[in-house]
This record gives structure tokens, C-alpha cells and sequence, in this order.
């Protein structure tokens, strides 16, 4: 080498990831060779926690990663951590995420006058089921999800609530991580779950539990992860993260094409990559999963406000103004759209103010999140101690 | 006098709990605990009572721990070594060497420290261990392979074993690859052609 400048090697960026189907655009933009034509180096680190890759960013071991859609939010708010500025340019993936019981348990909700694929008339067979099982003094039933500030727990609270179940006392809902999951409801430790692919469809697969809904069915169609990263980083490396961001952009729209699919589950099933079944992740991919801003998979700024909306309610955080604006820059959907160069029909940097949610109740108005909360009856949320 | 503190370390793995644990047993007022597994971790947490909860980066369970401390009213909730992030340096190391604390909110620095410096150097210890000991099978193999390899030289060419030997090292150092590299295709080309 008599050239003393490295600039023949391209930058790396180092990206932690979780072994889930959603991880698929940025596994296929290395894969694929999408971040070389775009002259990034990027390189892939699977961690078997959310906790780690939190920690990971926050010390700048990671640049940028695979993150549940409320983690940047619960970062700049603070919420369980030291308050770490955290951005979200575009998301990784929608839908996906299922609610999964056991057989046995499945068989009871529609003996009870569930129908098959109806949330509130699911919801409500459940209710009976729990007050049946209060009345009999028995345990409480158990249902887990994935981390405090994930859509799954969030979906699972707003499908309960929805039915008239308070999930802070007429159940239990803890963690469990989701190559566990299926294992734990074979094992009987929990009676149902909500998980993202590919586990509802291997406890399918298995004969272990029936698929009772798809978030799809209960929730908005908000993003389930996105493309996480400290501000300081991406302020610093802008030229860097639109090269980033154009990377997993065309990969995300390479993993959409229907033409792909098999060589996308035989990709993801390696070893360093989810290490399943690739026919695991063919049938997964089945389930309404979309990856790419072409079929709407995008970081719009209402969904961050939604996902506040649900730790409000929960009690997670309180409302403020100050909070509000905080949650309102976390989601960057100007920063992908810089990037790409295109726009979308409508500018993805407006709000939909207000929205109406799937399981009826008040509709969803941001400008108005303590309203929205007032109207629920079913909530936990301190704020609403002191409210009028 | 500060009363006891109780130390809780979640680890699959026994040895690694082990060399930590005998580390932190010779500290004055420290009472330590050990679990494996994760089956029924509330209750079992909410019985220790633990100040300080160490986990290894490795156990998919601490997003269990993060959604337990934050809800639950039975433990007195440790929260992430994040919380109060005024000594990043240890953080960072804690995170290279693959763990994690928990420590319950109020606790004095200067009682945290010495246990997180013993915990970061026990992990340290053990990964060189696990290091060490991976090279010494992988030697171990290596040998057993380029044994083979020279035994069906011997028996093909009918030279003996420093030659047998001499010929795998020229012909490693021909190609520029290892001595096992090459070993290992001849058993592999001397099992299909049997």
C-alpha cells in the first residue's frame, strides 16, 4: 500500500439485530450487496435481547439497529433508562405479530361463544372464560409478550381493554423471549401469547397452539420495528446514513417482491442469521408481514404519538407537552425521504391528526392524547388521577 | 453500618458462576446468591429480596428482568446499570466483558464498585478460560487429523513418518494453507476412494 489515505475501504457501520423475520431488510441489504452499491461496509450483529441492543447503542457499539417501534420513544422519554436522544428514520417492518393460545384453550374460547377470527367477540369469550375462573377461585391465566415497550404488549393491553378485561388485574402478563415462546405454552407455563413471526407459525406448525388473531385485526397499521440509531450519530454521519437509509430501503422492497420470497426464507434461515426451518419462515411469511414504504411500511410520526398514547395509558410515563414534543421528533420520515429523493403522495412529515382505532372506542386523536385516555375506561395511567 | 448486601447472579452457565461467586464471597457484608434457571424468576426474586442482580449479555431472561423491575409491586425494582450513567467507562467494560447489572435505586457508588470491578475481571477470567480451552481441542483435533493423514501416506507411498510428515508441511507451505487444511483433504479424498 503506498497510498497513506483509507479511503479505499468502505465505512462500516456496525448494526445489532434480533433473530425475527423483520430483521429482513437489513440481513438482505448486506446479503444482497444493497449497502456495497451504496459504499457502506455494513456489519450485522445478532444479540438475544432488546435490553442488549439498547445498551449497545446507548454506549456506541452499535450504530444503528433493528428496534421494537416504542424503544427510541421509551429512550428520548426516558422511560426504564437515562434519557438518550434517539431517532428513527424509517421502519424495518408491519404487521406479523399474532396472538397465539394453546389448542386446548383455543377450543374453549369458541365453546364459549368466540367466533373464529373476531376480536371482540373473541375478547369477550375470554372475559367470560376469566370470570368463570374467578368465580371458581382459580389462578390467574398468563399471557406473555416481549418487552415492556413492544407492540405486542401494547396490542395484547388494547385487544383486553377493548373486551372489558383490565390486564393489570384479570390477568397475568409477563416476558418471555421469544425463541421461548412456544416451549412455554407447550410446557403450560403461559395460555396464550403475542409474539412476531416466525414462532406463531412454528407453534402452528408444531401442533403446540392455533393463531387466534393477527395484529392486523386489532391495532392500526402502525410500524412493529424500525431502523433505530442515536441523534449525535446521525447528525454526525449524515452523507453516511443516507447511504444507509437508500441501502435498506431497496432491500426492503427487493424482500416485498413475491419472486423473492424463497430465496428471502433460505437467506434468513441460516446459521448467523434466525436459524429456523426456512419453511417456518415461508409459512410466516404468509401472515400479512410487509417490509418496504412501497406496500406502507413507513415511520410516520402519528404512530410514534399512538405508541405514546398506549405507555400513557398503561402508565409506563405521564403526559406533558414537554413529552409530547419529544415523541413528535423521534420518528424522521423526512430523513428517508432525503435520501431516496422521493416522495410520497401524501408528505409523510404531516400528521393524520386523528384516526379511528379497529376495536372502536373514541377515535385516536393526537392532539388530544389525555382526552383519548380519558375516554378509556379500562387504563392505568397516573396522569389521570389529577385530571378534571 | 450499611447492613449486608445480597447479590443475585443469574447464569446458565455453573462454572462461570462458580469463579464468580468465590470472587465475590471473600468481600466483607456481602451475602451471594446464585440461580440457573428462570422458571418461576418473580417469585423467586421477591424471596431474595436482591440489591444487585448480575446477568450475563448472553441470557435472552433480561428482557424478563427489564419488564419485572419496571411493574412489578413484589420486588423492589433494580433498575439497568443505565439509570445513572456517570461512570460510562465501567458500563463500557461491563458490556465488553458480557454482563449486565441491576442495582436497586439508592445504593452508594462506592458499595457498587468494588463488586462490578470483581464481576467485570471474573468474566474477563472466565472467557480467557473458555478461550484457552477452545484452542486446546481445536489442537487436539488438528493432531488427530494430520495422525491420520500421515498414517495413510505411510501406508500409500510406503515412506515413513518423518516423510510422510516433511510432504504434508511442503505441500501446506506450496499452497499457503495449514497443515490440518491439507490433512484434512487427504482423510477426506482416502474415505471416498475406500
Amino acid at each position: 500500500m503506498t497510498s497513506p489515505s483509507l479511503s479505499s475501504s468502505p465505512p462500516i457501520i456496525r448494526a445489532g439485530f434480533i433473530p425475527l423475520i423483520d430483521s429482513a431488510p437489513l440481513i438482505i441489504a448486506k446479503e444482497k450487496g444493497f449497502a456495497a452499491d451504496q459504499g457502506v461496509k455494513l456489519k450485522l450483529s445478532r444479540e438475544v435481547s432488546w435490553a442488549n441492543i439498547r445498551d449497545r447503542i446507548n454506549i456506541g457499539q452499535f450504530d444503528v439497529a433493528h428496534m421494537l417501534a416504542g424503544m427510541p420513544i421509551a429512550a428520548n422519554l426516558g422511560i426504564g433508562q437515562i434519557k438518550s436522544k434517539m431517532i428513527a428514520p424509517m421502519a424495518l417492518g408491519r404487521g406479523g405479530n399474532a396472538i397465539t393460545v394453546s389448542r386446548s384453550f383455543y377450543d374453549r374460547l369458541i365453546a364459549m361463544g368466540g367466533a373464529p377470527k373476531d376480536p371482540l367477540s373473541l375478547g369477550h369469550a375470554l372475559k367470560r372464560v376469566l370470570d368463570q375462573r374467578k368465580i371458581e377461585g382459580e389462578d390467574l391465566l398468563t399471557f406473555a409478550m416481549v418487552f415492556p415497550f413492544s407492540n405486542h404488549n401494547y396490542q395484547l393491553r388494547y385487544w383486553f381493554a377493548a373486551s372489558g378485561i383490565d390486564p393489570e388485574n384479570d390477568l397475568r402478563l409477563i416476558v418471555i423471549p421469544p425463541p421461548y415462546m412456544v416451549r412455554s405454552l407447550e410446557a403450560g407455563q403461559v395460555d396464550g401469547f403475542c409474539v412476531g413471526e416466525p414462532w406463531n407459525s412454528i407453534a402452528t406448525d408444531q401442533k403446540v397452539g392455533k393463531i387466534l388473531l393477527q395484529s392486523s385485526q386489532i391495532w392500526p397499521a402502525g410500524p412493529e420495528k424500525v431502523l433505530g440509531m442515536q441523534q449525535a450519530w446521525a447528525e454526525a454521519n449524515s452523507d453516511l446514513l443516507a447511504a444507509l437509509l437508500r441501502a435498506v430501503d431497496t432491500a426492503a422492497a427487493w424482500a416485498d417482491d413475491p419472486a423473492n420470497k424463497a430465496e428471502l426464507a433460505q437467506i434468513l434461515s441460516r446459521k448467523n442469521h434466525l436459524e429456523v426451518d426456512p419453511n417456518h419462515i415461508l409459512s410466516a411469511l404468509q401472515n400479512g408481514m410487509r417490509f418496504s414504504r412501497q406496500n406502507g411500511v413507513k415511520a410516520k410520526k402519528q404512530d410514534a404519538l399512538w405508541l405514546f398514547a398506549q405507555m400513557v395509558r398503561w402508565g409506563q410515563t405521564e403526559h406533558s407537552k414537554e413529552a409530547w414534543h419529544l415523541v413528535e421528533k423521534t420518528y424522521r420520515p423526512d430523513l428517508l425521504e432525503n435520501a431516496t429523493g422521493e416522495k410520497s403522495e401524501t408528505k409523510s412529515t404531516d400528521l393524520e391528526p386523528a384516526f379511528t382505532t379497529p376495536l372502536g372506542g373514541s377515535p385516536f386523536d393526537l392532539n388530544d392524547i389525555e382526552g383519548y385516555i380519558r375516554s378509556c375506561t379500562i387504563r392505568s395511567g397516573k396522569i389521570l388521577c389529577n385530571a378534571p | 453500618m450499611d447492613k449486608d448486601l445480597k447479590i443475585l447472579i443469574i447464569d446458565e452457565n455453573p462454572v462461570r458462576a462458580a469463579i464468580l461467586n468465590e470472587g465475590l464471597d471473600g468481600t466483607k457484608h456481602l451475602r451471594v446468591e446464585w440461580i440457573s434457571d428462570t422458571n418461576n424468576l418473580l417469585e423467586r426474586i421477591a424471596v431474595l429480596d436482591p440489591d444487585v442482580v448480575l446477568i450475563d449479555l448472553e441470557n435472552p431472561n433480561r428482557d424478563v428482568l427489564e419488564q419485572m423491575f419496571q411493574v412489578s409491586r413484589e420486588v423492589m425494582r433494580p433498575i439497568a446499570m443505565f439509570v445513572d450513567q456517570s461512570d460510562s467507562a465501567m458500563i463500557t467494560a461491563s458490556v465488553d466483558a458480557g454482563v449486565s447489572a441491576y442495582i436497586v435505586d439508592g445504593l452508594k457508588k462506592e458499595r457498587i464498585k468494588p463488586i462490578l470491578d470483581m464481576t467485570i475481571s471474573r468474566f474477563n477470567a472466565f472467557s480467557r478460560l473458555r478461550k484457552e480451552l477452545d484452542e486446546t481441542k481445536e489442537q487436539l483435533e488438528e493432531r488427530k487429523v494430520i495422525d491420520r493423514a500421515k498414517a495413510i501416506l505411510m501406508q500409500q507411498k510406503k515412506i515413513d513418518e518423518n516423510e510422510a510428515y516433511t510432504l504434508l508441511r511442503r505441500n501446506a507451505m506450496n499452497k499457503g494453507k495449514k497443515i490440518s487444511e491439507i490433512a484434512t483433504s487427504i482423510v477426506t479424498a482416502a474415505e471416498l476412494l475406500n
